[in-house]
């Protein structure tokens, strides 16, 4: 599996995710929930290993980025859009901490 | 607490105490594992909140520039300035075993070998905003590629754990007090079926007695 290269990608929409292209990932512009849960379908079976989305664009297609989380890969990293920082990142940090510990303790 | 239905037979007690040994070895590997389980996740959640908040901050002021640059320049400009990128990234994909975690580990390949090589764009016909968008966003990627890293062993950590801990407590509190019941009852059936065995042959002891004094 060393063999292969893996890609990575950057899910949302066009003014938040562009700046990415520059970077040499490679980037989706999509809004729409169903197309989101689908794209990322496709990206977690095509060698993506990283796929970066944006809060909003990732709070269409909850329950897909749920089911990757326990999959070795790709791992999904929420970051936030143009429009500011909802917290959700944060929120699944927090999540992980209370299935884990039992309860949240960073607060 | 329950006893378990078997029969209360020597072989059974037998068989019952070595499952009971190895019940109590197991709760305390599992209890160990658990534990540093534990200690290796919190210090990746610390690392993971600290990488979080530095990225989600150099993100915000990427975007801020982005949006100036959106507003001086034409869109359609930005998105020719950005639409074939110099630079090219690809992963590596590597793996750590954490306490019988697979973890995986990015390593990133630039397709230049100069990373700073990323303006895919003449400086004429762009803002300078742009070349600050992409800068920030540049010097954070390689923190970016740990953020994914850290989140996926959190989640499978996380994963883990809390498998871990169900087995604990099954052990604890379910399947240890069982077999001590179940071993505690054998035990006592058996020394009891060995009394009543005692008092009926003293019994019998005395009625052979009687007999044989009675007719001479």
């Amino acid at each position: 599996m060393s063999d292969t290269n893996y890609k990575t990608a950057v899910i949302g929409d066009t003014a938040s995710v562009s700046g990415f292209a520059a970077l040499g990932l490679s980037v989706f512009c999509e809004t729409d929930g169903a197309r989101i849960t689908k794209l990322i379908n496709r990206l977690a079976a095509n060698d993506f290993a990283v796929i970066y989305i944006t809060e909003p664009a990732a709070a269409l297609a909850a329950d897909t980025i749920k089911k990757y989380r326990s999959s070795r890969l790709p791992s999904i990293v929420l970051i936030p859009a143009i429009e500011g920082n909802t917290g959700d990142g944060m929120r699944a940090l927090h999540e992980a901490v209370e299935k884990a510990v039992g309860s949240d303790i960073l607060n | 607490m329950a006893r378990l239905n078997v029969n209360p037979t020597r072989m059974e007690l037998s068989k019952l105490k070595k499952k009971l040994v190895s019940a109590q070895r197991g709760h305390k590997l599992l209890k160990d594992k658990r534990d540093e389980l534990m200690r290796q996740f919190m210090i990746l959640i610390k690392e993971n909140r600290q990488l979080r908040s530095e990225v989600e901050a150099a993100i915000a002021e990427a975007d801020r520039y982005m949006a100036v640059a959106g507003s001086v320049m034409q869109r359609e400009a930005l998105e020719t300035a950005l639409m074939l990128p110099k630079q090219e990234v690809e992963l590596e994909v590597g793996e750590k075993n954490v306490m019988s975690v697979y973890i995986p580990v990015f390593s990133p390949k630039y397709r230049t070998s100069d990373t700073s090589d990323i303006y895919s764009y003449g400086t004429a016909f762009t803002s300078t905003d742009l070349d600050g968008a992409v800068n920030a966003l540049s010097d954070i990627f390689p923190k970016m590629i740990r953020l994914a890293e850290v989140e996926k062993a959190c989640q499978l950590m996380a994963d883990e754990i809390e498998k871990t801990r169900r087995r604990v407590n099954a052990l604890e509190h379910i399947m240890i007090p069982d077999y001590q019941e179940t071993i505690k009852y054998i035990t006592m059936k058996l020394s009891e079926n060995e009394r009543s065995t005692t008092t009926s042959l003293m019994k019998v002891k005395d009625m052979v007695l009687r007999q044989s004094h009675d007719f001479n």
